[in-house]
């Protein structure tokens, strides 16, 4: 039987401290009002004990200045936990700007890990101490939820859509993922290990990768295997919108309304064409539903990402060409930002 | 309208009562007494609570060790799978309100019966027809999606009895939404001349609000349970986003009821410590009106707060916040309950009799229960132990340190009532004991285990969780054996046990104004009520 | 309703033999069954709008889709259902009201009329199934649906049917009540003093033809206002 006791988990990332912060805070609260519950019980249990059978105390029916004491001054403490706990949960949900991308897809039972220049890993996540870390997320058949407890990291993963979720680890080592979201037989075995490394040892792991090419180029080649590239192009041709600076756009619709182009958009489109048709084109695209798994979704959306340069950065990303990029045969590897 | 049986006089032998009036199987599965239907509830739901027990005792000793080594993790699934549903849907929703709710409301309220006695005992075979399916599914090899059923996975992925089961619960659902219907029928119309709703005990308050929640809740759960049984029959894609389905959307139904539900367990139980801190104080309680209103303040609150569930599925940012305040806010009536309790005992006259000491137990242990849920409720925090032994901690304070100790807490007050019979009260005191300390001990450690990040539903375990298990383990054999003894010896006292006066422990409600047992009409001269409640008289205990 | 027993407590013995033994007069008996009618239809509408939930949601996810797939609906047939339903209801009413003036033969009259209409309505409903069935719309492994909203137009003949067969099966259970009032009413059993389950009949039949009124534009017209 293994002996050692360990009574809280490791603080391995930005956010755990925060979250322990306010987590000791509710835990002194709660031991507060816990124990003046136990001990007024137990005093008054054993003061006022019965001590003739036939003794009636004095009736007392109340008082509204201590029920509103005791309505008001936990009401107020509760909003305490409330705000706070809604700026951390702000917090939470996002992911700062120079957050390093990974995707991560989930399915009965593992974890497959994708990094942007095309490493991949199952159950297992190299991450550099330090640096603000991105993961989108999808799954490929039940919801699963991706839980980092040294990183007070939790994210549903949810079958049809990305669900994104970030950490800064600040603490080299080993720590769990666990699926905590209970998706069938050996979901107790749907765990996984994050090595947390100092950034040299990472950037050398990282290029021992088996000259695998980045997920973009991957992408860029789907794209021309589904022939996608004979309707999306920025020549006279194009019977589809040109994808070129697209990603992170606003796009009006046909039915007047505007959405970002994200992710979730993305992927929508290239599964449900229909659902949000662009100003001005035919509904004839076909659904590519069936035809492209997770992944290779995943890969699309990192080329389509890629046609659009961050602002200020180096038109660097995917495939060297603009334009009909689909054109290029073999993009070249490109180092991880 | 044959109602010509029930129409004997009852007055003329002073001995005759509900339970000696008739005899054989068929006065029992035919009867129209609520208080008949009563036993037959407790008779049922105390098979499915050792049943539920059995498999909680599986999942403890499966988690002794690290290793899923006791069996096969497609069985461990559906141990933790049973053990919610038959818990949740076949003990403790129909627990209090079906066994001491139906025996003991007419009679609080001065009434002869329900208003709808035939369609009380038709909920009871609802229940037995909706509990033979369950049971028809665990025969034939279980289910394993969780008593949550979320999809995709019960509707896609799950290869077990998932429609018996779900027909099982949808059919249960109907049980408990004709108990709600008749209980509010029956306080809103007949009550004894005199008995305004400020004279009402708050045992019926709390039945009251809970009633709302069973009537207004439990058709959107029969309703989601209907979709899922439908899509997994015909392979439609409600839920099922791989055919344009959202899951998410399954999830938000089903907690608009199963949030409330947990109320549905909860608010009865606050209803019986009402009367045992009384009645054990001899005091009015304190703040009558706040205690009255806090049960349905929670049962409306309770339905706005569904979404803290939901916390890290990835619905917006702003419903979180939204839910999270409105979480908070249902935190506060529970609170109010808990201080005036407290305030009841203050300058009272204390006795430690049995269900006193489960009083003293559910105030604290319900105490706990809700101060972790504000964890919960709390958006930062609650994104770390969502999922986690945390959560299972919490829900288990409340239900099994709550709901349960509140229905102990009340067989063993209304026992006497009940079978006429005291039971035996020194090792009634003991079974109490073992019972607190085998709960702190299976579920504190669980609170522990959470915040480390032990997540729930796991068949093996990372070595580093073992010592806490072991605890959990331990203590769970502890309370497994609490909770025979009561069992046991109410059984007992009922061939052995001294026959019990009308009103063992001079309390004040009107179901001790009449003999123990009652006679089937509950009232031998129907009462009239012309003062508050809970206004105690010099008499003594009538027994020692 | 606070004191429905009043102060003439009358021994149930005593009573009219239609009053339960557990009830002290005929006015908290009809208080309660009123009262039970009512609560139960507040639940029959918790239990619909679930599914009218589901509806919202996908409606506003798909709206092309769910007008597409709308324009499957035979119009004509809904709208005759529409009218069929209504007239049922004001012979319902009509038989509530002959009853409480103790009017036997109008009774049985309204009654099998409505009982009649009700039949109609499920007939007409039949017919439509059987030609979605036909034309593949039924979901499932047998669907087939041309044209780019394949997913969507399963979701909503998905809910079309489960939606309509639930108020479909509320339609039998109520033809089922009619056909006991009928015979009850034969029999002479209802009458100036006693109508209570002939109305409380009433109330779960107009509830069934409300869910079809809110029903018949949500599945039936949502296809039509574009064009």
């Amino acid at each position: 039987m293994h002996t050692e006791l360990p009574l809280f988990p490791t603080q391995a990332s930005a956010m755990s401290t925060q979250v322990d912060a306010l987590y000791f805070y509710l835990v002194a609260v709660s031991a507060f009002f816990s124990l003046l519950i136990a001990v007024l019980v137990i005093v008054f249990a054993i003061r006022y004990r019965r001590r003739s059978h036939d003794e009636v105390p004095e009736s007392i029916h109340g008082s509204l200045t201590l029920e509103l004491l005791w309505t008001i001054i936990p009401f107020l403490i509760t909003l305490t936990f409330f705000a706070w706990g809604a700026r951390i949960y702000f917090r939470m949900n996002r992911p700062p700007n120079d957050a390093m991308q990974i995707y991560v897809v989930g399915k009965q039972w593992m974890w497959k890990i994708q990094h942007l220049d095309g490493v991949r890993e199952i159950n297992e996540l190299h991450v550099p101490v330090g640096q603000s870390v991105r993961l989108t997320m999808t799954s490929e058949d039940v919801i699963h939820s991706f839980f980092i407890p040294a990183f007070r990291m939790k994210r549903d993963v949810v079958p049809g859509r990305y669900s994104t979720a970030w950490f800064r680890a600040t603490k080299p080592g080993d720590f769990h993922i666990f699926c905590s979201q209970y998706c069938g037989t050996k979901h107790s075995g749907m765990i996984g290990t994050v090595h947390v490394m100092e950034p040299p040892a990472f950037e050398a792991w990282l290029s021992g990768g088996s000259g695998s090419e980045s997920l973009a180029s991957s992408g860029a080649k789907l794209f021309v295997q589904h022939a996608c590239n004979t309707c999306h192009r920025s020549d006279s041709l194009a019977r589809g919108p040109n994808l070129e600076g697209l990603f992170g756009k606003p796009v009006r619709l046909q039915n007047g309304q505007t959405v970002v182009a994200d992710e979730q958009y993305i992927r929508e489109s290239i599964l449900m064409p229909q659902a949000k048709l662009v100003e001005g084109f035919q509904p004839i695209m076909p659904t590519f539903q069936g035809l492209i798994s997770e992944e290779g979704l995943l890969e699309l959306v990192a080329y389509i990402k890629s046609l659009s340069p961050p602002p200020g950065a180096a038109p660097a990303s995917a495939p060297n060409t603009i334009g009909p990029a689909v054109k290029t045969s073999s993009p070249e590897r490109e180092a991880p930002k | 309208m044959a109602a010509a049986e029930y129409i004997e006089p009852v007055a003329s032998p002073p001995r005759e009562n509900y339970l000696n009036v008739k005899y054989g199987v068929k006065s029992w599965l035919l009867t129209r007494d609520h208080k008949r239907i009563a036993l037959l509830y407790l008779a049922s739901i105390t098979f499915f609570f050792f049943l539920g027990g059995l498999f909680a005792l599986l999942i403890r000793l499966e988690l002794l060790t690290p290793a899923g080594d006791l069996v096969q993790a497609e069985t461990y699934n559906k141990l933790f799978t049973m053990h919610g549903l038959v818990m949740i849907f076949f003990f403790l929703i129909p627990s209090i309100p079906a066994v001491l709710g139906n025996f003991l409301i007419p009679m609080m309220i001065g009434a002869k019966d329900l208003a709808f006695p035939r369609l009380n005992l038709l909920s009871w075979y609802i229940y037995v027809v909706g509990a033979l399916f369950t049971l028809w599914a665990v025969v034939h090899g279980g289910v394993d999606t969780g008593w949550t059923f979320y999809t995709p996975y019960s509707t896609a992925s799950s290869n077990g009895h998932v429609i018996a089961t779900a027909v099982g619960v949808f059919i249960t659902g109907f049980s408990s939404i004709l108990t709600g219907l008749n209980f509010i029928v029956t306080i809103h119309t007949m009550r004894a001349p005199g008995l305004t709703w400020f004279r009402l005990p708050l045992f019926v308050w709390s039945h009251y609000a809970t009633s709302l929640i069973m009537v207004l809740g439990t058709p959107v759960l029969a309703v989601t349970i209907f979709m899922v049984a439908v899509e997994r029959i015909f392979r439609l894609g409600i839920f099922d986003p791989a055919l344009g389905g959202d899951p998410i959307l399954f999830q938000h139904l089903f907690w608009f009821y199963s949030h409330p539900a947990v109320y549905i367990m909860i608010l009865p139980a606050m209803g019986v410590i009402s009367e045992i801190v009384s009645t054990f104080s001899r005091k009015s309680i304190f703040g009558y009106k706040f205690v009255a209103f806090a049960s349905v303040a929670i049962a409306v609150l309770g339905f706005l707060v569904w979404g803290h569930h939901m916390f890290v599925s990835g619905q917006s940012v702003y419903a979180g916040l939204i839910f999270s305040v409105l979480s908070f806010f249902v935190a506060i009536p529970s609170a109010v309950k808990v201080f005036n309790w407290t305030a009841t005992m203050y300058r009272g006259s204390i006795s430690w009799r049995t269900p006193m000491l489960y009083a003293f137990g559910f105030i604290g242990l319900f105490t706990i229960g809700g101060l972790t849920g504000l964890f919960l409720a709390t958006l930062g925090v609650d994104v770390h132990v969502h999922d986690t032994y945390f959560i299972i901690a919490h829900f288990h304070y409340i239900m099994v340190g709550g709901a349960i100790m509140g229905y102990l807490g009340g067989m063993h007050y209304w026992w006497p009532k009940i079978s006429g019979k005291l039971y035996p009260e020194g090792l009634a005191k003991f079974a109490a004991l073992v019972i607190f300390v085998g709960f702190n001990l299976t579920f504190f450690p669980q609170f522990i285990l959470g915040y480390m990040g032990m997540p729930r539903r796991y068949h093996a375990y990372p070595p580093e969780f073992q010592v806490l298990n072991v605890m959990s383990t331990a203590g769970a054999s502890i309370l497994g054996i609490g909770y025979i003894l009561p069992m046991a010896y109410f059984i007992w006292s009922m061939r052995y046990g001294r026959n019990a006066p009308a009103n063992p422990w001079g309390a004040t409600g009107l179901e001790w104004q009449t003999p123990s047992p009652p006679p089937t009409e509950n009232f031998i001269v129907p009462p009239v009520v012309d003062r508050d409640p809970y206004i105690y008289s010099p008499e003594v205990e009538t027994i020692g | 309703m606070a004191d429905a027993r009043g102060a003439g407590v009358v021994h149930a013995a005593d009573g009219p033999r239609e009053l339960q033994h557990h009830f002290d007069s005929m006015a908290q008996q009809k208080d309660a069954s009123s009262l039970g009618m009512w609560l139960f239809l507040v639940t029959e509408i918790l239990f619909f709008g679930g599914l009218f939930t589901a509806y919202t949601i996908y409606r506003w996810m798909y709206s092309a889709g769910f007008a597409d797939a709308s324009r499957h609906m035979d119009v004509r047939l809904g709208t005759i259902n529409t009218a069929v339903l209504i007239c049922s209801s004001l012979t319902m009413a009509m038989a509530v009201h002959s009853a409480a003036r103790g009017r036997r033969r109008p009774l049985m009259g309204f009654l099998a009329a409505t009982m009649v209409l009700g039949a109609a309505f499920l007939g007409i409903k039949a017919r439509e199934y059987a030609e979605h069935i036909e034309n593949h719309l039924f979901p499932g492994a047998g669907f087939h649906y041309a044209g780019p909203h394949g997913r969507p137009a399963e979701l909503f003949f998905s809910l079309y049917f489960a939606m309509t067969g639930l108020h479909a099966l509320h339609m039998i259970v109520g033809f089922g009540l009619l056909t006991v009032l009928l015979v009850q009413a034969r029999k002479g059993r209802y009458g100036t003093g006693w109508s209570t389950p002939v109305e409380m009949t009433g109330l779960y039949w107009h509830f069934v033809d409300i869910v079809w009124i809110f029903l018949f534009p949500l599945l039936y017209l949502i296809g039509r206002h574009a064009h």
